[in-house]
């Protein structure tokens, strides 16, 4: 194949680790932390679920990764790819690991997709650059990836423009896009937030698949907690801009320890959720960006709060394997001592 | 799915019967059949929830049943009077029994007028004096759950979402509707407002002794409101009935694929059933005959060639398909045709 580093052999260095990220971006009210001391891992073929509400920094998380942060940005702290700090790397070494090495799925594909621009070549220009494949080779390349994301007719669909296509083949082109330099970690933010359930789920399926076949460590970003829940070994629950719990995601969905996820999973409403029963509440409204409270920033919104969820606040700690939280007033565990350990990392 | 007929029509005691609609858009492209030939009706003080996803027509049928859009035909009736050929004049007094919730909370209000203005407007048209107007505003506010001396002078982009979808919410009960008509109210919403949103409508439901017609994509959030469901494809009624009965024992083949498309909580499935394959086809040329039928599993010849008609299943629930599912346990099912297979 077309790589040598980050050998899924070599089970010691996480494809991924972020540490300590720090991201803060001015705005016209003021400087806006949206990333604050998140440390993340993924280790080779993982799948790390990232979810969290509008401002939770998830997305930025993201794209401080890719490199795509809004100019004028402020980013901080190490994020580790194969083992190498990409906040430190030249932009001649970054254009080799970006959109090849890893790749990236973003939500809307309508407008992630150049529209004056054929599949074809959208598709090719990543395998022509990075892996100096041929125009015809590339081309064949093309119809393979294009068939293995489920798009019927490939042939024709090279030819096509993005706005001949509907959103479910838009996106399955952009998973292709992502998929054309074969990475070793795609990023999805979002994949699935502006298409319909059956389309969804058939993206949902797709980007599994993805997975068992070509051994790709993914990283899914969602607000939909149950979108994460399925379909990755570990999660992440981040609440603005601070890692709020970490863990397995069995362990973190049945039994959460931070009052923000347990309080979150009460508020969804599951499809056999009994008709006008009321829905249970997080009360009060999402931090003021610009102004987070002090210590823990979940903790005016908070059942449990107590005097030293103010600042400093809580820190990571560990409550049983890797599962992680940064809870001053943990939620109790449940009787059973709860599974952990379980991510195995196909 | 091609839901035509009327066997779910509960007649005269309905607050809001619709029969027949048709909504159709000329576009350069041709004719877009947006919705053809849907027919419901919604009892007094129940929660009708419509769901279907991008193109079903849904949020068509629900502006049409205000007469938002031009080019509407059929019949609809509200609270014993037809509404389809009123004029204008008419129409504008109507609507305040009938008020409507759309998607973008913050886009829907008037950007330039203070959020007391926006609650008021309909009461200006009214003709209300200032004085009452004023505190008719601060009581709705308050309904919703805004304090009125923080947010009755802010204008409405210094409002996160979820408080917009208050605003809009006060500005619709200001005049005390019989009838509310949410579309997609908490989808752009997050998880935790979404959920102190869907509160506050059951609420203000029960307050306000309200009919609600309930537009969403999402089925939990359809489930956990609605007394009643209709499920639309492609602009067509596919089932209708009882919300537990239509979420529990689907009857339609597609009902069965929404609800199997559903990501779960439990990481062990991840989902209910299997996927359904293909996307949903242009409602320029829809398919004779069944439009779901390109999809479905179940489909066989007579469904390219009949057009399945609404029938009752089971008490309180009702389905336009040739080849509906039935319980095995049970086996209640009326079975149409001897040649019905076994299907999947």
């Amino acid at each position: 194949m077309d790589k040598e580093v980050g050998d899924p052999a070599d089970p010691v260095t996480p494809i991924l680790e972020v540490r300590d990220l720090r991201v803060h971006i001015g705005t016209p009210r003021g400087v806006v932390r949206a990333v604050d001391g998140v440390s993340l891992t993924i280790g080779h073929g993982q799948a790390l679920g990232v979810v969290g509400e509008s401002g939770s920094g998830k997305s930025v998380t993201a794209k401080a990764v890719m490199g795509m942060l809004p100019r004028g940005a402020g980013c901080s702290g190490h994020i580790l790819f194969q083992g190498r700090d990409l906040l430190t790397l030249s932009p001649s070494e970054l254009r080799k690991i970006w959109g090849t090495q890893v790749a990236m799925v973003l939500q809307d594909p309508g407008r992630s997709l150049n529209p004056v621009v054929r599949v074809e070549r959208q598709l090719t220009e990543g395998m022509r650059r990075h892996l100096g494949v041929g125009r015809a080779e590339a081309r064949g390349r093309a119809v393979d990836l294009l068939v293995e994301v489920g798009v019927p007719d490939p042939e024709r669909r090279l030819r096509a423009y993005p706005h001949e296509l509907s959103g479910g083949m838009r996106q399955r082109v952009m998973i292709a896009i992502a998929l054309a330099c074969e990475p070793d970690l795609v990023i999805a933010d979002e994949p699935t937030t502006a298409l319909d359930v059956t389309v969804q789920r058939q993206v949902l399926d797709l980007l599994g698949r993805i997975r068992r076949d070509r051994g790709t460590a993914l990283m899914l970003i969602s607000h939909d907690l149950a979108v994460v829940a399925g379909r990755t070994d570990r999660t992440a629950v981040m609440y603005a801009g601070r890692l709020a719990e970490v863990g397995a995601t069995r362990t973190v969905f049945s039994t959460p320890r931070h009052r923000y996820t347990h309080a979150l999973l009460e508020a969804v409403p599951t499809i056999d959720h009994e008709r006008h029963t009321p829905l249970r509440l997080i009360p009060g409204t999402l931090p003021d960006p610009v102004a987070p409270p002090r210590g823990c920033r979940f903790g005016p919104r908070c059942t449990a709060v107590r005097t030293e969820c103010g600042a400093p606040g809580p820190v990571m700690t560990p409550v049983g394997g890797d599962h992680r939280v940064a809870c001053c007033v943990p939620v109790p565990p449940p009787d059973a001592p709860p599974l952990t350990g379980d991510q195995d990392g196909r | 799915m091609a839901g035509s007929g009327n066997a779910h029509l509960r007649g005269d005691s309905a607050l809001l019967t619709v029969r027949d609609l048709v909504v159709e858009y000329a576009t350069d492209a041709g004719v877009v059949q947006a919705v053809s030939g849907v027919s419901f009706d919604v009892l007094p003080g129940e929660t009708l929830g419509i769901v279907g996803e991008s193109g079903c027509g849904k949020s068509t049928t629900g502006r049409a049943v205000l007469r938002l859009d031009p080019g509407t035909r059929g019949t609809i009736e509200f609270d014993g009077e037809r509404i389809d050929q009123a004029r204008p004049q008419r129409m504008r007094a109507l609507r305040r029994d009938m008020q409507m919730v759309f998607q973008d909370p913050v886009a829907s209000l008037n950007p330039r007028r203070k959020v007391r203005d926006v609650v008021a407007e309909g009461l200006v048209i009214g003709g209300v004096p200032a004085a009452a107007r004023t505190e008719r505003a601060a009581t709705v506010l308050a309904q919703v759950g805004l304090d009125e001396g923080r947010f009755a002078e802010l204008m409405p982009r210094q409002l996160s979402g979820g408080q917009a979808q208050r605003v809009a919410m006060a500005r619709a009960l200001a005049l005390s509707p019989k009838l509310l008509i949410c579309d997609e109210p908490v989808s752009a919403l997050d998880v935790s407002v979404q959920a102190q949103t869907l509160n506050l409508i059951e609420d203000i439901k029960t307050a306000y002794a309200l009919t609600v017609v309930f537009i969403a994509h999402d089925l939990s959030v359809v489930r956990a409101v609605s007394d009643d469901v209709m499920v639309m494809y492609l602009g067509k009624v596919c089932e209708f009935g009882d919300a537990d009965l239509v979420y529990e024992r689907p009857a339609h083949p597609y009902t069965r694929a929404l609800l199997d498309s559903v990501p779960l909580f439990d990481a062990e499935r991840g989902f209910a059933g299997p996927a359904l394959d293909g996307d949903v086809p242009s409602p320029l040329s829809p398919p004779s005959g069944c439009r779901f039928r390109t999809r479905c599993p179940r489909a066989e010849e007579l469904c390219a060639v009949s057009e399945p008609q609404v029938r009752e299943v089971r008490g309180d629930q009702y389905v336009a398909c040739h080849f509906p599912l039935h319980d095995t346990d049970s086996g209640d099912l009326p079975i149409p045709t001897t040649q019905h297979a076994s299907g999947r």
